[in-house]
């Protein structure tokens, strides 16, 4: 009997084909989408992206961080000081978010990892509420009322001109297809990452140490450094995300950039409704979410309260999300990470 | 060549002494029996060998080096495998993917490197139908299997294996016990933990008795197995 081991699936083929048509497709999107789908794809593949970050965290590592507003912010006043204090640009200006948002993850998992579960959540809350009480006293960057960005940063960011002549139209329009595209390119660049990671034997000893700390380090995972791995790595590209979001916003407050519920609950919300776990699952939580939001988000606290309750339903009813019912009655993965042994003659 | 060797081992939870000036040492090849009453500190011993709790003094020492204080993890790269007296698979993995794991990290090898090997375990262990089930679906059986099967793709040179027969039934249990047999033939070092008895000595050459933490008796399965304390700590037991 002869062995083989694959990941592929049929399905998979036409889902790695379909992804890359519209990412491709995602990439022209603007020659002729409106500015406004423009300015929602932006919404949608920024908070996607957030959301397959706290995925990589707490669906696949284990570790649910209710802190991760924290890189957000620390991501987007980084941003803010490059271009301020310093005089950047703010596309580059956004590397110098991703770079904060690593220093301060450093100091975040020395102290959050030696607590478990419940503890771990609070921990990385009060950490991210102190980071957002010590940067409201940075007077230069507006301190608790916040600031924007300066007029002529804004009004020559690189690339802008360019992508105005290629498309025939107004700098601001223009700012907002520069921002769309940085986001696409995060957002592609998160998910390849991520599914390269899982497919790589670094996947096989994420997942152990998620299912059974004790048992993985006793075939000779190391359980620290996975886990270190993984928080530095989804707290850079959390602050790129957040440096990004503000790059767009071009105007930055404590509150907002370090809001819990816009950059941690509504991303815990798509990542419970798509299905935590499961590289699709975002996907789907994220349209799910921004339908929502679209259609309720007039009704102020009570859509809050809906978005709660559809949140603890799923809990309840479906605790895999979405795609995980969609998994469970078909079988579909679209973009599988499971090995599977498959033997010429038939293997029941 | 002796793989491991305990010296004036000690461990102390709170006021009580789970291990008490402990020392043996096991000869490469052998397998060797260790049986106590519940909570004579035996599962203990295997946590000081394998590393997952660091003793108060004595020392451990494997293939010749000092590990008394290095980690876990050290210790199976260094050839130490163990299964758990409760399962402890990874539910979210299949079978497979569970050996995978095991041989890909405690070897330091690529996972196409490995491939094969695992394939092999799944052949002798008898779980290979099984390879694409996922570890939290499987029976009792299964998952003592695959505990065993796990320690084995470690590539282990000593393998400890905690009441792997526990709980099966008669017919499970030989089957286990061939396999494990097997593994000895091969020349792989075997401490068991083991109160089925039969089972037990059936494989292993000595056995070494433990009680509140202290070793009472070591030597031959049936000198040992004749001796007066044995027969008192194991009455009502079977023998």
């Amino acid at each position: 009997m002869r062995h083989s081991v694959t990941t592929r699936t049929r399905t998979s083929t036409v889902a790695g084909i379909a992804a890359l048509a519209l990412v491709i497709l995602g990439l022209f999107l603007p020659a002729f989408a409106t500015r406004s789908l423009i300015q929602d794809l932006f919404f949608i593949l920024t908070m996607l992206t957030l959301a397959q970050l706290w995925n990589l965290i707490a669906g696949y590592g284990g570790m649910v961080s209710v802190g991760q507003q924290a890189f957000v912010g620390i991501g987007a006043y980084a941003m803010f000081a490059g271009v301020i204090l310093w005089g950047w640009d703010p596309v580059p200006a956004i590397l110098l978010g991703g770079a904060a948002a690593v220093l301060l993850a450093i100091p975040m998992a020395f102290f959050a990892f030696r607590l478990q579960g419940a503890y771990f959540a609070i921990g990385t809350w009060v950490i991210a509420e102190v980071t957002r009480l010590s940067v409201a006293q940075w007077k230069t960057l507006g301190g608790g009322t916040g600031t924007s960005l300066p007029r002529e940063a804004t009004a020559n960011i690189m690339g802008v001109k360019a992508i105005a002549e290629l498309f025939g139209v107004r700098d601001a329009a223009a700012r907002d297809i520069l921002a769309y595209r940085l986001a696409l390119a995060l957002a592609v660049g998160t998910m390849a990452a991520i599914y390269a990671l899982l497919r790589a034997r670094t996947g096989l000893a994420l997942a152990a140490v998620r299912d059974n700390d004790n048992a993985a380090r006793s075939v000779g995972v190391d359980a620290r450094r996975i886990r270190w791995l993984v928080f530095l790595s989804a707290a850079a590209m959390t602050g790129l995300v957040g440096a990004l979001i503000y790059v767009q916003t071009a105007r930055v407050s404590p509150d907002a950039a370090f809001s819990v519920t816009s950059w941690t609950a509504y991303v815990i919300f798509i990542a419970v409704i798509g299905g935590m776990g499961r590289l699709e699952g975002p996907i789907v939580g994220v349209l799910v979410f921004w339908a929502l939001q679209t259609a309720f988000a007039d009704y102020g606290s009570w859509y809050l309260l809906a978005l709660g309750i559809l949140a603890i339903l799923t809990m309840l009813f479906a605790p895999r999300g979405v795609w995980g019912l969609i998994h469970d009655r078909t079988g579909l993965a679209l973009f599988p990470v499971q090995r599977r042994l498959v033997t010429d003659v038939s293997l029941t | 060549m002796t793989v491991l060797e305990l010296a004036n081992v000690s461990k102390t939870f709170g006021a009580l002494k789970v291990t008490d000036d402990v020392t043996f040492s096991v000869p490469k090849g052998q397998a060797l029996g260790i049986i106590g009453p519940n909570g004579a500190g035996k599962s203990t011993l295997f946590n000081l060998i394998t590393g997952n709790i660091l003793p108060d003094a004595g020392t451990v020492t494997l293939l010749g080096r000092d590990v008394t204080r290095s980690p876990a993890m050290e210790r199976v790269r260094m050839g130490v495998g163990r299964s758990f007296q409760i399962p402890q698979p990874f539910e979210g993995l299949t079978v497979f993917e569970n050996l995978l794991t095991a041989a890909a990290y405690g070897q330091r090898k690529r996972e196409a490197e490995v491939q094969d090997a695992c394939i092999a375990i799944l052949q002798d262990t008898g779980l290979l139908a099984k390879a694409n089930v996922l570890a939290g679906a499987l029976s009792l059986l299964d998952r003592k299997r695959l505990e065993l099967a796990r320690a084995m793709a470690t590539g282990p040179e000593l393998l400890l294996l905690d009441e792997i027969a526990g709980g099966l039934t008669e017919a499970e249990c030989r089957t286990l016990v061939a396999t494990i047999r097997g593994l000895h033939a091969q020349g792989i070092t075997i401490i068991w933990i083991e109160h089925v008895l039969h089972a037990l000595t059936s494989v292993v050459e000595r056995l070494l008795v433990l009680d509140f933490g202290r070793v009472i008796g070591m030597g031959e399965p049936e000198v040992i197995m004749a001796s007066k304390d044995v027969r008192e700590i194991y009455l009502g037991m079977e023998v």
